[in-house]
């Protein structure tokens, strides 16, 4: 705890929290369940849900994670509100203690601030942090204040008593859009201004929630992060192209291009590469796992749109939307072969001898095996012939 | 049936005609080692239009139909009781051994990736809605079975002092006690692949031309299998007898001539019913390449049919061989025609054999016929005369 100190975590700010839970306490266990039901109606979930929420709330220590946002658009959380399996109500009142969120926290203002450094004062070392928005760091970081302070150094105070630190959405993992140029406030993403932390970074603008649900569901299970790539994304999301998954495959194979929207191409769903797809230079799991809980073929090129590249560094918000990708596996050649011609391999002469060898054979040994045959009775069969050897 | 009578041939072993056959077996043997060194597309023509090559096409859909000689012979004598057809069961076995088992080394040929073949045997990888994988299995668990059926004639073979060194004779024991189980099995099986090589082309749908393509195809290559099983009876039984002047089976070849007279009629029945019902039998006089193909085929198949139809036909050795080569060369065309040359699979693809690969399967065939040659002299396969010794090497 001395850490603490350290670090210097405003502890002067928190208010009396004892006093807060106090008035809580004074409630009765039916006006509590009323109270949970009631939280419940307001998240839009059944009032047996209330129940879930009172025995969360009471339930033994869950991993806490305290989750900043940076220069963000909550187009994250807005993606995790929509998960299903699990939800993430399950993952927030079943698996993990969900201790400070500017969207989706109870308290505002300097009630939440404080609970949030005395979660971390409790917790530290101990808990999960999760940063989306990309960090500003021109002029002291001035350009994304949050309880009056720079972002910066309060992700800077929180990432020293992380366990483990996760950067969702592009912004986190690599810049994303407020990072493009001119870049007016020197974004960064959180890995580059946490030097010597490893960062896991989601990226997706915003990610497939599944992505960052199943990232922190193997944290829990199996107390460390999964296997990552060079840039710190898990491999199981991020190790393959879209290109490799992607349904329309066949068609860029094929050399069958949609040439602009809405045209005979388009509209018969061929491959979008040639107005701009990213695919081909963009690592994610899209066309895999699909978003929205819908079914297949519900991601951008399922509908009908161009791969933007929104998890790839260098590729989202950075190219123009219809340039060409610099395709990573290999690019079609300009001229097709016509579809139906000649393929495989005909008739050579050898084989025809070989054919024809073989049929003479048979009739010729046929033709000898019947010469001694005289077709009435053979009861004496092989004793009055030649036998052919 | 007295196994007694069995008795190995005797003679010669590395005959003329040995050193020919085995001339063609070392010039594939040549051919397969390139195969495996280069790579398919070293000797084979095979494409992704066409995957199913020659090797598949003639090693293994008419080979085992040529092996289906000891399927046809059981289902015979075990399953109708006709036992005294039993002299002709041994060499129609080894024949069944040979087919099978060579069919199976043509696969292994003719897979990619061969090394992966063995995951076939993984339950947890089974694909039970796949035609080919009920073929592949059935194929292999037959083979396993004719070995099964085919071990008392080594252990007949065996030294009485061998026997006891490894106590063998439990296991013959053991082998007569169950063999019911394996003859039982060695019906069954067949019967499951030999059809599913016809729903293997239902599979292929327009593909197949639909002079061959009817809903009636797992019947078809199933009575033509048995219809092959028993005319490979009729000329393996009078080739020997002649060509190693044992006394003639034709006591049980004329009766039998009859069973394939009424196969082959059943077969035909079905083939032009199903034309009919199907309305393609105006393509059957469209006089191009596959109407020619199917008026040869049907010919080779209704010259059988009348031949052994009439008693005469029956009786007569010449004819009744006859019979059985024009059967054979039909049921082999059928086959070959319903796997390659009725098949075209469209967007320009072409597919003839080339010559490594004919010299592949050339040399698979000679390997068949020289172990056929082999195994009669040296084992008690068939009901020899006496005066022979025992095989000699030269």
């Amino acid at each position: 705890m001395e850490q603490v100190e350290d670090h210097a975590i405003e502890v002067g700010t928190v208010q009396d929290l004892d006093g807060y839970q106090g008035a809580l306490g004074g409630l009765t266990r039916r006006e509590f369940l009323s109270y949970c039901t009631g939280v419940a109606a307001t998240l839009g979930l059944s009032s047996m849900m209330g129940l879930r929420i009172a025995a969360a709330a009471t339930a033994p220590a869950r991993p806490p994670v305290i989750w900043l946002s940076a220069q963000e658009c909550t187009g994250c959380t807005e993606s995790l509100l929509r998960a299903y399996h699990p939800t993430l109500e399950t993952l927030i009142l079943d698996m993990i203690s969900l201790d400070y969120h500017e969207a989706l926290c109870a308290g505002a203002g300097h009630q939440a601030e404080a609970y949030r450094a005395q979660s971390m004062k409790a917790n530290w070392g101990k808990y999960i942090l999760v940063v989306d928005g990309s960090i500003p760091t021109k002029d002291g970081g001035i350009y994304c204040m949050v309880a009056g302070r720079p972002i910066l150094e309060t992700v800077r105070e929180a990432a020293e008593g992380a366990a483990v630190i996760i950067g969702i959405g592009s912004c986190a993992s690599w810049g994303g859009i407020p990072s493009s140029d001119p870049n007016p406030t020197g974004a960064q993403s959180v890995h580059a201004v946490l030097p010597g932390k490893t960062v896991v970074n989601i990226p997706g603008c915003p990610p497939n929630p599944y992505n960052f649900l199943s990232t922190v569901l193997y944290l829990l299970t199996f107390g460390k992060p999964p296997e990552l790539d060079s840039k710190n994304r898990p491999r199981f999301a991020y190790g393959r192209l879209i290109h490799e998954n992607c349904e329309r495959r066949p068609h860029f194979d094929a050399g069958r291009f949609a040439l602009e929207f809405g045209d005979f191409g388009h509209r018969q769903g061929f491959c979008l590469y040639k107005i701009g797809c990213k695919g081909p230079e963009t690592y994610a799991n899209c066309p895999a796992i699909g978003f929205g809980d819908v079914g297949e073929g519900n991601w951008p090129v399922g509908i009908g749109h161009p791969c933007f590249g929104c998890t790839e560094e260098g590729v989202g918000f950075t190219k123009p939307l219809h340039a060409l990708s610099r395709v990573k596996t290999y690019a079609p050649p300009t001229a097709f072969p016509a579809v139906d011609a000649t393929k495989g391999e005909g008739v050579t002469p050898a084989a025809v001898a070989i054919i024809a060898g073989a049929a003479g054979l048979a009739v010729g040994a046929g033709a000898m095996a019947l010469r001694g045959m005289d077709g009435k009775d053979e009861s004496a069969a092989g004793s009055s012939h030649d036998s052919e050897r | 049936m007295s196994a007694l009578a069995h008795r190995p041939l005797g003679g010669r072993i590395l005959t003329k005609p040995v050193f020919i056959l085995g001339f063609f077996v070392l010039l594939g043997a040549y051919f397969i080692a390139r195969r495996f060194i280069f790579g398919l597309g070293d000797v084979s023509h095979m494409s992704n239009g066409y995957p199913l090559g020659v090797w598949v096409a003639i090693d293994v859909v008419v080979g085992t139909a040529f092996g289906c000689g000891g399927y046809a012979m059981a289902l015979l004598i075990y399953i109708f009781n006709r036992n005294t057809y039993h002299p002709l069961m041994r060499p129609a076995l080894l024949g069944g051994v040979f087919g099978y088992t060579l069919a199976g080394l043509a696969v292994m040929i003719d897979l990619g990736r061969y090394w992966n073949a063995f995951n076939l045997l993984m339950p947890w990888y089974a694909q039970l809605n796949s035609v080919i994988f009920e073929v592949a299995l059935c194929v292999m668990a037959y083979t396993t079975v004719l070995w099964i059926e085919f071990w008392p004639v080594f252990l007949e073979r065996m030294p009485p002092a061998f026997k006891q060194r490894f106590n063998l004779e439990k296991f013959q024991a053991f082998l007569k006690r169950y063999m019911f189980v394996f003859i039982g099995l060695g019906v069954l099986l067949p019967t499951m692949h030999q059809s599913s090589l016809g729903s293997v082309l239902l599979v292929m749908g327009s593909k197949l031309s639909p002079l061959w393509y009817t809903a009636w195809l797992p019947l078809l290559f199933l009575i033509s299998a048995l219809t092959m099983g028993y005319s490979v009876v009729l000329l393996e039984s009078t080739l020997v007898s002649r060509a190693f002047r044992l006394p003639s089976e034709s006591a049980l070849l004329t009766p039998l001539s009859r069973i394939v007279a009424g196969l082959l009629a059943l077969f035909l029945l079905i083939r032009f019913g199903a034309l009919l019902a199907g309305g393609h039998l105006n393509l059957v006089f469209a006089g191009d390449r596959l109407s020619s193909l199917f008026l040869i085929e049907t010919a080779l198949f209704l010259a059988p049919l009348f031949i052994l139809a009439s008693p005469g036909g029956r009786g007569s050795q010449r004819w009744r061989f006859l019979a059985a080569v024009s059967l054979l060369a039909g049921g082999s065309l059928y086959r070959i025609n319903a796997y390659l040359m009725a098949v075209d699979p469209g967007n320009g693809w072409v597919y003839f054999p080339s010559a490594p690969e004919l010299m592949i399967t050339v040399g698979v065939v000679c390997l068949e016929i020289m172990l056929y040659l082999f195994f009669i002299k040296t084992l008690p396969i068939l009901h020899g005369s006496a005066n022979q010794s025992h095989g000699r090497l030269l």
